[in-house]
């Protein structure tokens, strides 16, 4: 295994032995802040090194790439392997660019003892961020190698002869020559998955698999031996452990504020005391209930949970033609789980006093962001941050911001109350019943034609509440919001969260994209009210954020307008389709006029491996069948993904089964060609989920579902939270790369390659409904698509 | 009332004595915390996703909800470390193998249990004279549980099921 962990001190000890240093800029990658920052901060980042044990929060440039007095090779990153392949790519670029074998790279990722502060690795942006940092710090390693004499040889093993136990540190260099993409023999080869053959052999340590000297067993108490204990808005009043107490094992029932778990000496013996412990609560306020659907649907749309509405893209044209036929409809999509197959869990172990090295707690934790998290333990720990280490430990998959970092500073609180290390793992209905969720969004798409069958008009209104509650603060977290924090301000925009994908990447003359952003707690126009009360489930970033259900919104509208101008779907959209000025943000994004040859070729791409044209092989399930497509840029202006799918349809019964799905996907530079098909497979796969299956049930308490399955069905709100089984996956993913080694250049600002970790999530869900139209006429406009809701769409 | 318990079992072919102080305590949690098996994985605790999947004495079972009681005194269990390693004489089992030519994994944390269950299910076929290679649909059926008995469901949440189940199909004639 090539991940190892060692403390600064090693760290430096080993640099005292000759060793070549690369510290590279973190800071945003515009050339001109990249180029400024390397020359100022030569001497800091030099310094930074030098120093070793750095107080309080890091300086920019804390990160590095080694080459010890052995030729070990250590890339030091910020950015996470969360189960997506990126360690494997980032040790590919690094061997790329030293003539090295990717074998030979040590990673060492998110520690804020270790690491550079690099926020979150999400929004599938490690190898479009972090990418060209990397590549460019390996680039100056070489030359500065060359420089040392390069007659020595290529090869890692030989580059330690060359520094002859010379300490050189160097600041990454924005024009060091990189390889030409033409030469590369590393970068774009199917290389495996670094942590695969551990993760098969069950050599590999996830954080669960993790164990402390002395270490207790916790258990916090929200969901009681599967029966929910504790409603959202929930007081503590009282508790008796007397049973609890009972357990051979027991240490300690742990309380604070509305916080109340278990700890044990052994696994077991936590899970039967916190089974047993009695607590009792008084409600508070209800949750708006999802009992009945409309409910939620209401409480989205009225105007006095809308804490700010705000017009995030309008281009006014005047059409050529007046409006000949109007259309309007409406979308939905409920609260979703991010559902990881293994619950959450931490591990922390808070002393009374600081260690030498000043730290008083340790945190071993899933987060995807290991200084943020940091920081949110220490407030709710009542440290100084400077106090608090948090690394980064794989745990099950996440998929965005899941319960890991409640679980962290579950086990931190209860580590500090009883003064030992603390294991924490969430039961299975911990994390179905309070991960924070990905949130209910409700749309209103309207458009027109002229008389010719050209749109001329188009909007969308969307009404969601936040997707991104990530900690930055203690009051984001469950054990910070039940000791007195409250969550942050909300945000008064929503661009790149809840209207991630609202601007469609097409020419029309007349577009308005409005969000109206809704509170899920009582706030005073966003500002947090004290105390917390919540309104609505917790939610926050679920891959893709708000970008699936846009997609699904946008697109479906789309086809609808195609199919009322009598178009083929994939012409249509070729007539509009455009690149998007005004960067990455999508406040000002406006259609740029004229084609976009990347979407044309990748709509082009999957309709010629779709064979689009041909008909349909008859349903072997179903009784229909039918095909349907979408198109997306992820986040409006980044990678292009097509999405073609094919489903049979069950009138009988209203089951629906998508038999084979094309996705086209350009991404710019591939790092790893089969790294990006399993992404792009498992985009496929969790959106058919989210899109025929996955809803949240919650009642005026909390959330209901908090279970995979159950032998008894019951009456709404939903008790379990399904997701796809084996049997009801695709015959045929068929994956069309895109590759593009020309956007690799030399210019310091260059970013060759975009994300892969959900690009191919939001066209999934429109392609599937869309297919459903053509297989029973019908347009299925709220997810999950339901046999129910199948069935009553063929009655009405 | 709790009962304590002793037993011996042979996990991975070597003797381990196990002792709980609560005989319901589930198997997952010994081998887990007591044996070090950690190659066993908790995922729901409800025999609903697969994780745990473990082998005792020929028989696939989820060892969260197998109470230590339940288990034989000297049975047999194997783990996904006891299927093969790199290092050992035999090296990987064929299944690990396909497992890795396939990538059939991202976060991989479902792999375990799947590639326990599959193994099971497969030297189960091959012991009935089934050499062939099943079909994708029969693999899809098999890790969801349908004709089996009892119904096992296998989870993966990554989606990396089109190459799981390229990866049991290849294991199938490399076991």
């Amino acid at each position: 295994m090539t991940t190892t962990r060692m403390t600064r001190r090693q760290f430096f000890e080993k640099l005292g032995k000759g060793s070549l240093v690369v510290g590279f800029s973190l800071s945003p990658v515009a050339a001109s802040i990249l180029a400024e920052e390397a020359h100022a901060a030569s001497v800091d980042s030099q310094l930074t090194v030098l120093s070793g044990l750095a107080s309080g929060s890091p300086p920019q440039n804390d990160a590095w790439l080694t080459i010890d007095h052995q030729g070990k090779i250590t890339l030091f990153s910020g950015k996470v392997e969360i189960g997506t392949g990126t360690q494997t790519a980032f040790s590919q670029i690094v061997a790329e660019e030293l003539y090295v074998d990717v074998s030979s790279i040590t990673y060492v990722q998110g520690d804020t003892s270790q690491t550079t502060d690099q926020g979150f690795t999400a929004g599938s942006k490690s190898i479009q961020q972090q990418g060209p940092l990397v590549r460019r710090a390996a680039a100056t390693a070489f030359q500065a190698l060359l420089g040392l004499g390069g007659s020595i040889g290529i090869g890692h093993e030989k580059y330690a002869k060359l520094f002859n136990g010379q300490q050189i540190t160097l600041n990454s260099n924005g024009s060091a020559l990189l390889k030409d993409p033409s030469k590369y023999t590393v970068v774009g080869q199917p290389v495996p998955r670094v942590d695969l053959l551990d993760k098969f052999t069950g050599r590999f340590s996830f954080v669960s698999d993790m164990a402390l000297r002395g270490m207790l067993h916790g258990r916090v108490v929200r969901v009681n031996g599967g029966t929910v204990s504790k409603a959202k808005n929930a007081t503590f009043q009282s508790f008796d452990d007397t049973a609890a107490r009972s357990i051979p094992g027991y240490v300690q029932t742990v309380q604070k504020g509305n916080f109340v778990g278990v700890v044990a000496t052994t696994e077991w013996a936590a899970i039967q005391a916190a089974k047993k412990l009695q607590v009792t609560w008084t409600n508070g306020a209800p949750l708006v209930s999802d009992s009945v659907e409309a409910n939620l649907q209401a409480a989205l749309t009225n105007g006095a949970n809308v804490y700010s509405p705000s017009k995030t893209q309008e281009v006014v044209v005047t059409a050529t033609a007046p409006a000949n036929l109007n259309f309007t409809r409406d979308y939905y999509s409920p609260y979703q789980m991010h559902g990881s197959v293994g619950p959450s869990c931490a591990l922390a172990n808070v002393t009374s006093a600081p260690d030498a090295n000043g730290i008083q707690a340790t945190v071993w934790s899933g987060t995807q962001g290991v200084y943020p998290l940091q920081q949110a333990i220490a407030d709710i720990l009542g440290l100084s941050s400077s106090k608090v280490r948090v690394i980064y430990v794989e745990g099950a998959g996440c998929y965005g911001h899941n319960g890991a970092d409640d679980a962290a500073a579950d086990a931190a609180l209860m580590s500090q109350l009883v003064g030992r290390p603390v294991r924490v793992q969430w039961m299975r209905w911990d994390e179905h019943g309070w991960e924070p969720l990905g949130p209910a969004m409700a749309h209103t798409l309207t458009g027109a034609l002229d008389a010719g069958s050209n749109v001329v008009s188009w909007s969308h209104t969307v009404n969601t509440p936040p997707h991104n509650s990530r900690p930055g603060g203690g009051g984001a977290l469950l054990a910070g919001q039940e000791t007195g924090l409250i969550p942050a301000n909300l945000p008064a925009v929503s661009i790149n969260s809840g209207t991630r994908n609202g601007p469609v990447n097409y020419n029309f003359p007349n577009i308005k994209l409005t969000a109206n952003n809704v509170q899920p707690y009582q706030t005073n126009g966003g500002t947090t009210l004290r105390p917390l009360v919540n309104t609505l489930p917790r939610s926050t970033a679920l891959r893709s954020l708000g970008g699936m259900s846009n997609c699904f919104a946008n697109e479906s509208f789309m086809d609808e307008l195609a199919q009322a101008a009598n178009a083929d779907p994939i012409a249509f959209r070729n007539q509009y389709v455009c690149a998007l000025s005004g960067g990455s943000g999508s406040a000002t994004s406006v259609p740029v006029p004229g084609v976009d040859p990347r979407a044309a070729a990748a709509l082009d791409a999957m309709a010629q491996r779709a064979g689009w044209r041909n008909s349909l092989a008859s349903p072997t399930r179903g009784d229909k069948v039918g095909k349907g497509v979408a198109f997306a840029r992820y986040e409006t202006v980044e990678t292009y993904v097509a999405v073609y799918a094919e489903v049979e349809v069950t009138t009988a019964t209203g089951d629906v089964w998508v038999r084979r799905v094309v996705v086209a996907h350009d991404c710019g530079l591939i790092i790893n060609p089969d790294g990006l098909k399993n992404q792009i497979e498992g985009n496929v796969i969790q959106g058919i989920s989210r899109t025929l299956i996955e809803e949240v049930g919650f009642n005026t308490t909390g959330v209901t579902s908090l279970l995979w399955a159950s032998a008894i069905p019951t009456a709404p709100p939903a008790t379990i939270y399904p997701v796809v089984h084996f049997n009801q996956v695709p015959s045929s993913i068929e994956i069309v790369l895109l590759n593009h080694p020309e956007q690799l250049t030399q210019a310091a600002d260059n970013v060759p390659a975009w994300g892969a970790g959900e690009a191919a999530l939001g066209p999934v869900a429109p392609a599937i409904a869309n297919a459903i139209f053509s297989a029973i006429g019908k347009r299925l406009t709220v997810l999950p698509i339901t046999k129910q809701r199948v069935l009553y769409a063929l009655a009405h | 009332m709790t009962t304590s318990l002793a037993l011996n079992l042979y996990v991975n072919g070597a003797l381990k004595t196990v002792t709980v102080e609560d005989d319901t305590e589930p198997l997952l949690y010994v081998l887990r915390n007591q044996v070090g098996t950690q190659g066993v994985k908790f995922g729901c605790g409800v025999a609903q996703c697969g994780a745990c999947t473990v082998i005792i004495d020929g028989v696939t079972k989820r060892s969260c909800i197998m109470p230590l009681n339940t288990v034989a005194d000297g049975a047999h269990v194997t783990t996904l470390e006891g299927l093969g390693q790199p290092n050992n004489a035999n090296g990987l089992q064929g299944i690990q193998k396909a497992f890795y030519d396939n990538q059939a994994g991202q976060c991989a944390y479902c792999a375990a249990g799947i590639i326990m269950g599959s193994y099971n299910w497969l030297r189960g076929r091959r012991a009935a004279g089934n050499t062939a290679i099943p079909t994708a649909d029969e693999v899809k059926d098999f890790l969801s549980g349908i004709n089996q008995n009892p119904p096992f469901v296998y989870l993966c949440r990554c989606g990396s099921h089109m190459r799981i189940v390229r990866a049991i199909q290849q294991a199938s004639q490399e076991m």
